[in-house]
């Protein structure tokens, strides 16, 4: 292998520790009597969604073969974003719960 | 003619109105709150059947949901009553639907597989829907304190919340 491949990859990694904690915001949503609040956002791949819940009762944000996020009474998991797109979620022990998340490349 | 006739229609309707406000039973926080702590108490039971008798994994994870549920509302109304030094009162409505439970409960032990779990999730639909309006249209009207009223509400949003849970999973059986 020569050096400059791994100046290569090395710059990569810099570049990857420097730029994503740069732009990567995390979002709040809370979980008030069910209702997933802002029940829309916007948001950009590397972000984090971290899920307050409020609740005496758990909940999920699950998205049909997609993420499933456990969010057990009065927790607040998080999950990163990692592919854009156009995301419905809903509670899968409360499908009257639904969420929406629109997700724009970094 | 037409006037004493419409003056007699109106008779009637003021007269029935009258009747029915005696008729429906006012039910009394005591008794609410025993009603609704009965209800949940009731689909604990039911969905601890089905964790025993079904092997489906949607009707399971339906079932421990409202085992889950159900157990966090009852804690917090029985908090609640302790808190308001409100004693929960039996009553016809309690027992008419724990007589319900009971019978629905004998007839679903005798069957098994498919027909259980067909049978458990439809009594589920049918269970919250009644429940639900039970708490629409007479259990939250007539709670007067507050904080009982408000923990009735969130208890219909989660409920209502169940009863779409059931349909979905009925529909994924058929
Ligand atoms: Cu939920």
């Amino acid at each position: 292998m020569l050096p400059g491949r791994y100046l290569l990859m090395f710059m990569v990694v810099i570049w990857g520790m420097i730029s994503v904690p740069a732009c990567a915001a995390t979002i709040q949503v809370s979980i008030d009597n069910l209702v997933f609040s802002p029940a829309e956002l916007k948001a950009r791949v590397g972000d984090t969604i971290t899920w307050i819940n409020r609740d005496i009762v758990a909940h999920t944000a699950t998205v049909r073969g997609g993420f499933d996020v456990k969010i057990e009474a009065n927790s607040s998991p998080s999950l990163v974003l990692t592919k854009a797109g156009i995301v419905d979620y809903y509670c899968r022990f409360h499908p009257n719960m639904k969420g929406r998340m629109t997700i724009t490349a970094e | 003619m037409l006037v004493r006739s419409s003056t007699a229609i109106a008779a009637i309707c003021i007269l029935s109105g009258a009747a029915f406000a005696q008729g429906a039973a006012k039910p009394t926080d005591p008794q609410i709150a025993h009603i609704a702590y009965t209800a949940g108490q009731l689909d604990i039971e039911a969905a601890k059947q089905a964790l025993s008798k079904s092997t489906n994994r949607d009707v399971r994870a339906f079932a421990e949901g409202m085992v889950g549920d159900h157990t966090a509302v009852n804690k917090e109304a029985l908090d609640l009553v302790t808190k308001l030094k409100v004693t929960p009162e039996d009553n016809d409505t309690s027992r008419a639907l724990s007589k319900a439970a009971a019978d629905k409960r004998a007839e679903l032990a005798r069957l098994s597989g498919a027909d259980f779990d067909n049978a458990y999730v439809a009594n589920e639909v049918a269970y919250h829907k009644t429940v639900n309006d039970a708490l629409e249209t007479t259990l939250i009207p007539f709670a007067s304190n507050p904080e009982l009223k408000s923990l009735l509400e969130t208890g219909l949003k989660i409920f209502q919340g169940h009863e779409q849970h059931a349909e979905q999973v009925a529909a994924a059986l058929k």
